[in-house]
């Protein structure tokens, strides 16, 4: 069934404004999602009657934020179907998740001379955190190509992976080029030679249901504030295997089981991975976001945006002069394009003075800008709470200013 | 005239615009009758690099004033950088250090001066004014 999309609006109070005289249109959803008041709420009745540090204490009130966080946990473990709550690990969010993984996985498993593969299409979040690896442990960074609509050469594959191979990262969709890349099939293949693979799930989460248990993968790292969530909040999937491997990224309180001067051992999963006091308010608003989701009928929504983006590529299509980079034949949220002889930033400015939300820039991807030779990219990304109106409206908005040139 | 003599002038010039669209209609062609930058100066070393837009500022220092050539890549930007030249080339040190460029805040386009805009121009007006403190402290030791 078709989601009721005004219903939806009603929940985003945000959305109804105006903008510069205009009413809002908001398709910077790939940038950061807005909230329902079903999170504002909880977030706020949170901070109004029950705030305490988490694990701490034996009062009322700690006791009650630790259950709403540790329920938090396992809200987030039932949304991407992990096995184990405790393989669920509260971060500040993706970037700080890649970090972890970067860091612990590279201090256990990676020496001199051994290789790490990424791909050309990853945002900065998924490349520098493992260049930082690699020059710490002399190891090597492979790239695995994109061809100019938008694919992976997943055939370079097998000629990348060697037996120095210790570990591959790759988006599960594209931030810049949309492109909903095969992971399934790109795990099974590393786990050919025993290689874990981490996912990049910051684009993939808000428009897919995960479960990690069947796409099998080792990590799987996602932000809150990309889901309907707050901002600073994230998390990060390992599979125990790995996780118990792993030695701490930050070392502080909650992460110790005992310390003395000569010797600290560490405390279980998650904790050994959540040093200092958490984000616990973050963690109750990100669960509550998940809630919200799931509390409707996913796949429509799934549908939904589907269609949203399927519209807006067709219209954008029309337009004379208009260029968009990737078009893979399976792609989600955003929808990345230039017009000829017109900078983004121009075309970005106008658009907000008719209301109109872009991105533009180099959107945290210079490796893609530099695939196809620009300096700047227009990005228009979509959430459930778009409409088909919105699109048109776009769409009009983009003829009127191209007239301008 | 004066800086202020010609802020007033662009002010005057923006006031007769009651729609946004023309406004910036009007910066997009001032920007597209820029004189281009001389290709030698369009160097890294003369690049102010915002993340949303790039500019290019050229100086030489000539009988006491500074004459300035710029560009950017994005039109709208082109076209305050145009207005920006119009106010501080061809100017004394002591002119430039001794003006802001308030009529951004009369023609209602201030926003592209905050430091959130990242478009190189805000950049841009600090690098002139770092280019006359320079001139003015040679100029007083010669």
């Amino acid at each position: 069934m078709a989601p009721d999309i005004s219903k939806i609006r009603k929940d985003f109070p945000i959305l109804d404004q105006k903008v510069n005289g205009k009413p809002l249109i908001y398709f910077d959803n790939a940038a950061t999602t807005q909230r329902p008041i079903q999170v504002i709420e909880r977030v706020d009745e949170f901070s109004l009657r029950i705030n305490a540090n988490i694990h701490r204490a034996t009062h009322f009130m700690a006791n009650k934020t630790t259950e709403a966080f540790e329920a938090s946990r396992e809200t987030v473990r039932q949304f991407i179907n992990a096995a184990e709550a405790v393989e669920v690990i509260f971060t500040s969010g993706t970037t700080e998740s890649i970090n972890l993984v970067a860091y612990s996985f590279g201090e256990a498993f990676i020496s001199a001379g051994d290789e790490v593969i990424v791909t050309e299409m990853e945002h900065h979040a998924n490349i520098v955190p493992w260049q930082m690896m690699c020059e710490r442990h002399s190891a090597v960074l492979k790239v695995m190509p994109f061809a100019d609509n938008g694919e992976l050469h997943i055939d370079l594959l097998d000629n990348l992976i060697t037996d120095k191979t210790r570990i591959l990262a790759v988006a599960h969709v594209s931030n810049t080029l949309g492109t909903v890349n095969p992971i399934g099939e790109i795990i099974a293949k590393a786990h050919l030679k025993n290689i874990p693979v981490l996912i990049d799930g910051a684009q993939g989460a808000p428009h897919f249901k995960i479960d990690v248990q069947a796409l099998d993968c080792d990590f799987y790292v996602f932000s809150g504030h990309k889901i309907y969530g707050p901002t600073g909040i994230g998390a990060l999937y390992g599979k125990r295997k790995w996780l118990d491997q792993m030695p701490p990224f930050l070392g502080g309180g909650e992460m110790i089981d005992s310390v003395t001067f000569a010797k600290t051992t560490y405390n279980q999963l998650p904790y050994k991975f959540e040093a200092g006091t958490p984000n616990y308010v973050g963690a109750i608003g990100f669960a509550a976001a998940i809630e919200y989701i799931q509390n409707h009928d996913r796949q429509s929504l799934i549908d939904y945006e589907h269609d949203l983006i399927m519209t807006a590529t067709a219209k954008l299509k029309q337009i004379v002069g208009l260029k968009i980079y990737g078009d893979a034949p399976i792609k989600a949220g955003v929808i990345c394009f230039n017009i000829d002889g017109i900078h983004p930033f121009d075309l970005g400015t106008l658009l907000d003075q008719l209301g109109i939300a872009v991105r533009t820039g180099r959107l945290c991807a210079d490796p893609v800008m530099d695939h196809y030779g620009v300096e700047n990219m227009v990005r228009a990304s979509f959430a459930f709470y778009n409409t088909f109106d919105e699109i048109e409206a776009f769409y009009k908005a983009l003829i009127r200013l191209k007239a301008m040139f | 005239m004066t800086i202020d003599e010609i802020q007033q002038e662009i002010v005057e010039e923006f006031s007769g615009f009651e729609d946004w669209m023309d406004k910036y209609a009007y910066l997009i062609e001032i920007g597209n009758e820029l004189t281009p930058i001389d290709p030698k100066y369009k160097i890294e070393s003369n690049l102010i690099r915002g993340c949303q837009s790039r500019v290019w500022l050229h100086q030489e220092f000539t009988d006491g004033k500074i004459i300035f050539e710029a560009e950017s890549d994005a039109l709208i930007v082109k076209g305050l950088v145009a207005l920006l030249l119009r106010i501080y080339s061809d100017r004394t040190p002591k002119e430039i250090l001794g003006s802001e460029p308030r009529f951004i805040d009369d023609i209602g386009l201030r926003q592209h001066l905050s430091p959130t805009r990242s478009n190189g121009l805000l950049a841009m007006v600090k690098q002139m004014k770092l280019y006359a403190l320079a001139y003015e402290k040679i100029s007083a030791k010669k």
